[in-house]
């Protein structure tokens, strides 16, 4: 059973500036959860688009029942994966994140879709989609819960992390256009 | 920030202005004319590949957007 989110953001600034903010996000006030950050691959394609990988560590902070649980998820950190496409043609920045460790868990995987908006070029939508699942029998439903919670908490902090990036090159306001859980 | 190998923070950030630089005042505008950070790039590369196996940390055999395939498009 998978948990799926999705939300759509109007951002008022220009797609250049979002994705030059994007490889500048970290650290900022609302990112102490994120211990490392490193480039390990990145390659420009023959049609010119740029493809990436990171490699993010974070703490992993539970809810106390969930650490009672399974102590043994205490002591190591979260590896996530973030890869990203970014087409300086089409104006687009997709991006896809999951983590390696902790998976029997729970796994969170997103796909952000950052899109210069065609009708007005000062704005970039942004789609967010994720989907949360767990492995555990028995716990399955709270632990999606929780990761939902979680994740939702974390895309506020990311957003925030962003336009504080962004604030560095630029002034932003966001907007939430539409926002759906399932 | 810091890198996940603690003696390559330095190489890191170094590698990360180059980067920066280049991708806004060169990428973006679709020019095409070299990378000014490739050295750079393989100095940082060369120490944080050896802290990844050094932890123990298992991204190497993960695929490129590998667990996008099976999504549908948005």
């Amino acid at each position: 059973m998978v948990k799926y989110f999705s939300n759509d953001v109007d951002i008022r600034t220009t797609w250049d500036h979002v994705v030059s903010a994007f490889w500048q996000r970290y650290p900022n006030p609302f990112s102490t959860h994120v211990l490392t950050e490193d480039v390990v691959f990145r390659e420009v394609t023959a049609d010119q688009q740029l493809l990436s990988r990171r490699l993010l560590t974070k703490t992993n902070r539970m809810p106390r029942w969930a650490e009672f649980l399974f102590p043994s998820n205490l002591s190591r950190s979260v590896y996530i994966v973030e890869d990203s496409v970014v087409d300086p043609v089409t104006k687009s920045l997709t991006t896809y994140t999951w983590n390696l460790n902790h998976t029997t868990l729970m796994t969170v995987e997103e796909r952000c879709v950052f899109q210069e908006s065609e009708d007005r070029p000062a704005f970039t939508l942004l789609r967010r989609e994720a989907w949360i699942s767990s492995g555990v029998y028995g716990f399955s439903r709270p632990i999606q819960e929780f990761g939902l919670a979680r994740f939702k908490s974390n895309q506020v902090k990311a957003m925030k992390g962003l336009e504080y990036a962004l604030s560095n090159l630029h002034a932003v306001r966001f907007e939430t256009a539409a926002e759906k859980e399932k | 920030m810091n890198s996940v190998g603690e003696g390559c923070t330095d190489l890191k950030r170094e590698y990360d202005q180059c980067f920066n630089r280049w991708f806004a005042e060169k990428f973006l505008k679709e020019d095409r004319s070299g990378d000014p950070c490739t050295e750079m790039f393989k100095k940082y590369q060369h120490c944080v590949q050896k802290a990844i196996k050094e932890k123990d940390i298992p991204i190497d055999s993960v695929e490129f957007m590998g667990p996008n395939k099976e999504k549908p498009d948005s």
